[in-house]
């Protein structure tokens, strides 16, 4: 679904992934981790089309498609989700109403016509009680003054109405309550099937309890320096990173 | 709808100026320059009553002794107004019996602009007063309004078959002596609309009236004097474009609005005149404008509501004088400024009654290089006991190179009323447009839910084809400088 083929890429003339080649396949699970600044929302962003960063080599194609050459919005309507590390508040853009606007420029990109806003509205607020959110979050403006794990419960409702092929999770995990990761992480559970894939960006291998992943890849200064099954990640956990990352 | 999303498309594909052509009609204009001659070559040419000749040389006299105003936030070269023309008319042989007797270019104008004035074609539930360079040349639905004693027409036309109402109100909101531009309109104004709703009648239709400058180096002169008697209600409305000249072209009108008790005026301005060059910044409109209302009868209501997209330079207080007691009035302000705009626009609400109301909702959109003012004045007068009034200023940059102002004058004279001033700043970011973009939402429907979100609690005051129009100039005119 997903091919990476030596990947480098950076911002202003300073490389930040340093040749990365990973492949992802219908119904996998990937984990990414590694240490703070190694380049993991890079990747993430990057995949998902920000146009502050710049391709210098290598290719990306998803579901044969070159994907680098899409802009962000294709990709989204290709099936591409990105949950953001740091989600973005807009005053003024209601919550519903935007993601409405998500969930019909897909529709229209597929031929369909727009969805009823009172269908939608069931539909929305069937999403949102299998991630436990309030219905006051219909009527808040998009993310704005949302607390952290708001935010982030915000993101996984997104990914619910959109439904994507490729999901990229972005630190999802951090900022959650106990409870809350336990209900998000069975929210992405009810998502997935054999034919969507996931890559889990995280620190920590308790969202790894819940989400259990097929592989999982350590990123240091851009590059993948060690791949392994799950247990790589209880490695991790109790080794840190320091004996797998290159001294220099 | 599909009328309205084909202009749309239009204009996006090329992303120029839409209004930028110019019609090629044999006019009359006056030679360069004012002085008296020139004040009483006008009167004249309208066959004007005397008052009339006397209010216009009282306003000259008073404009010699004025000096531009050097206060507002705003810098140009100073303008030579002995290098301006004073007068300029489409050709016509006599005076307009009916729409078949405008002059056929003069009418396709207006229909390209949008606006049909043709009797068949005519906007169902709105009266037009189409006002081209300084002259009406036709107003619609008039019949139908005088059955219930409205009376719509051009200025030059009240001043022929109601000389004494003009006479009555003319210059009691806006004196000849008010301010230079509105003395140098009060001299040498040649058209307008005139609007008199007479008492307990609610106006069964919106009006309107449509401005369009066409002639290159005139200035543009318009006076609109409306009058809304008791128990009363008229919606108004106002738009405005001009074709693209490489010099600037000044637009100076005087809009005064009168409402008697229990009466209420609600005033609607979408402006879209030429701005100039985006890059270079050459060329556009000066809009020079003094717009008032009175609010002279107890319990009666003045709202204003503009979206102010264009001209080089915006100089606009549409204001309001709280006489009767607990009268309200209402501003509520879309600006925007982009490439080298200037604005610097705000009110100012005078609160004399008792009980008198004002809120005040501005918002200013800056964007490229543009400077953007919000202007604002709240003066309470010691008789006007518990007064109140709210203030919102918001400001929304966009791109780093803008810049946005805000300056709050609050005078009071009586402890016993209550002033509230809320002001925010925000931006709108590559990194929200983005979030849209990765959850497959245009980038221009990005930028239209930003805006329209910011200026909701304006739109929402604007009848509903001028709100989307306005929403749809507003993302157009910001898609180039996003990002
Ligand atoms: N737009 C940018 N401009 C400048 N530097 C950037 C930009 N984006 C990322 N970087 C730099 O690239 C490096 C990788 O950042 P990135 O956000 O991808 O790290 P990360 O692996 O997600 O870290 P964390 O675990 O802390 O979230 C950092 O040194 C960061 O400062
Ligand atoms: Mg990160």
């Amino acid at each position: 679904m997903l091919e990476i083929k030596d990947l480098h890429a950076g911002v202003d003339g300073s490389e930040i992934i340093k040749g990365i080649s990973l492949s992802v396949n219908k119904g996998e699970i990937h984990a990414i981790m590694g240490p703070n600044g190694s380049g993991k929302s890079t990747l993430a962003k990057i995949l998902s089309g920000h146009p502050a960063y710049e391709t210098t080599a290598g290719k990306v194609t998803f579901d044969a498609k070159d994907l680098l050459e899409m802009d962000a919005e294709e990709r989204s309507i290709a099936g591409v989700f990105m949950g953001f590390q740091y989600p973005v508040e807009v005053p003024g853009v209601n919550n519903a109403e935007f993601l409405r606007m998500a969930h019909n420029a897909r529709r229209v990109s597929a031929g369909e016509e727009e969805i009823d806003p009172l269908d939608f509205d069931e539909l929305l607020s069937e999403k949102m009680k299998t991630l436990g959110m309030e219905k006051k979050y219909k009527e808040r403006n998009l993310n704005d003054g949302f607390s952290g794990g708001e935010k982030k419960k915000n993101e996984i409702l997104q990914m619910a109405i959109l439904e994507p092929k490729l999901a990229i999770l972005d630190e999802t995990d951090s900022g959650l309550d106990i409870d809350a990761l336990r209900i998000v992480s069975e929210g992405v559970n009810k998502l997935r099937n054999n034919n969507n894939a996931l890559i889990l960006i995280t620190h920590y291998q308790r969202l790894l309890d819940y989400i259990k992943p097929d592989f999982v890849h350590v990123l240091s200064k851009g590059k993948i320096i060690k791949s392994g099954d799950k247990s790589l990640a209880l490695e991790l956990e109790s080794q840190g990173y320091d004996w797998i990352t290159p001294v220099n | 709808m599909s009328d309205e999303q084909n202009s749309v498309s239009d204009l996006l594909e090329d992303n120029q100026y839409k209004y930028g052509f110019t019609t090629d009609v044999e006019s009359d204009t006056f030679a360069k320059g004012l002085n008296e001659d020139v004040v009483r070559a006008i009167s004249k040419k309208k066959n004007e009553p005397e008052f009339m000749l006397n209010f216009r040389l009282k306003a000259y006299a008073k404009w010699k002794t004025m000096k531009e105003p050097a206060w507002p936030n705003v810098h140009y070269p100073s303008i030579d107004f002995q290098d301006i023309s004073y007068y300029s008319a489409p050709k016509k042989k006599k005076v307009l019996e009916s729409l078949d007797e405008v002059d056929p270019e003069v009418m396709r104008t207006f229909e390209k602009l949008g606006i049909p004035l043709d009797e068949q074609k005519k906007l169902a539930n709105v009266a037009v007063d189409a006002v081209f360079d300084s002259v009406s040349v036709a107003t619609t639905h008039k019949k139908k309004l005088m059955e219930q004693g409205i009376i719509f027409c051009p200025i030059s036309e009240a001043l022929q078959d109601y000389p004494e109402l003009v006479e009555e109100y003319l210059g009691t909101v806006v004196p000849v002596g008010d301010n230079y531009y509105a003395a140098l309109n009060s001299a040498v104004f040649t058209d307008g609309s005139f609007v008199y709703i007479p008492p307990d009648t609610i106006s069964p239709m919106e009006i309107s009236t449509y401005f369009r400058i066409n002639t290159e180096e005139t200035g543009q002169f318009e006076r609109t004097l409306i009058i809304c008697a008791e128990n009363s209600y008229v919606s108004y409305l106002e738009g405005c474009t001009a074709p693209q000249f490489d010099t600037n072209q000044l637009h100076a009108a005087v809009v005064e609005l009168v409402t008697m008790d229990n009466a209420e005026i609600k005033y609607s301005t979408v402006q879209n005149w030429y701005a100039g060059d985006k890059e270079t910044g050459k060329g556009g409109i000066y809009n020079f404008v003094t717009k008032r209302g009175k609010c002279a009868g107890e319990n009666s209501k003045i709202s204003w509501t503009q979206v102010e997209t264009g001209s080089a330079i915006t100089w606009k207080y549409p204001s309001c004088i709280l006489q009767g007691d607990n009268s309200s009035g209402e501003f509520y302000s879309v600006a925007l400024t982009n490439g080298h705009m200037q604005a610097d626009t705000g009110t100012k609400m005078i609160h004399i009654g008792k009980n008198t109301r004002s809120s005040i909702i501005s918002k200013g959109i800056s964007a490229d290089q543009s400077s953007n003012s919000y202007r604002g004045q709240v003066k309470i007068g010691k008789n006007a006991t518990n007064a109140r009034n709210y203030s919102q200023c918001d400001s929304m940059l966009v791109g780093d190179k803008s810049s946005a102002h805000t300056f709050p004058y609050i005078e009071t004279a009586n402890s016993s009323v209550q002033v509230e001033h809320e002001a925010a700043t925000s931006k709108i970011s590559e990194d929200q447009l983005f979030y849209f973009e990765s959850r497959g939402i245009s980038r221009e429907n990005a930028i239209e839910a930003v805006i329209s979100g910011f200026c909701k609690d304006v739109f929402k005051q604007l009848p509903m084809e001028f709100a989307v129009e306005a929403q749809k100039l507003l993302t157009l005119k910001l898609e180039d400088s996003v990002g």
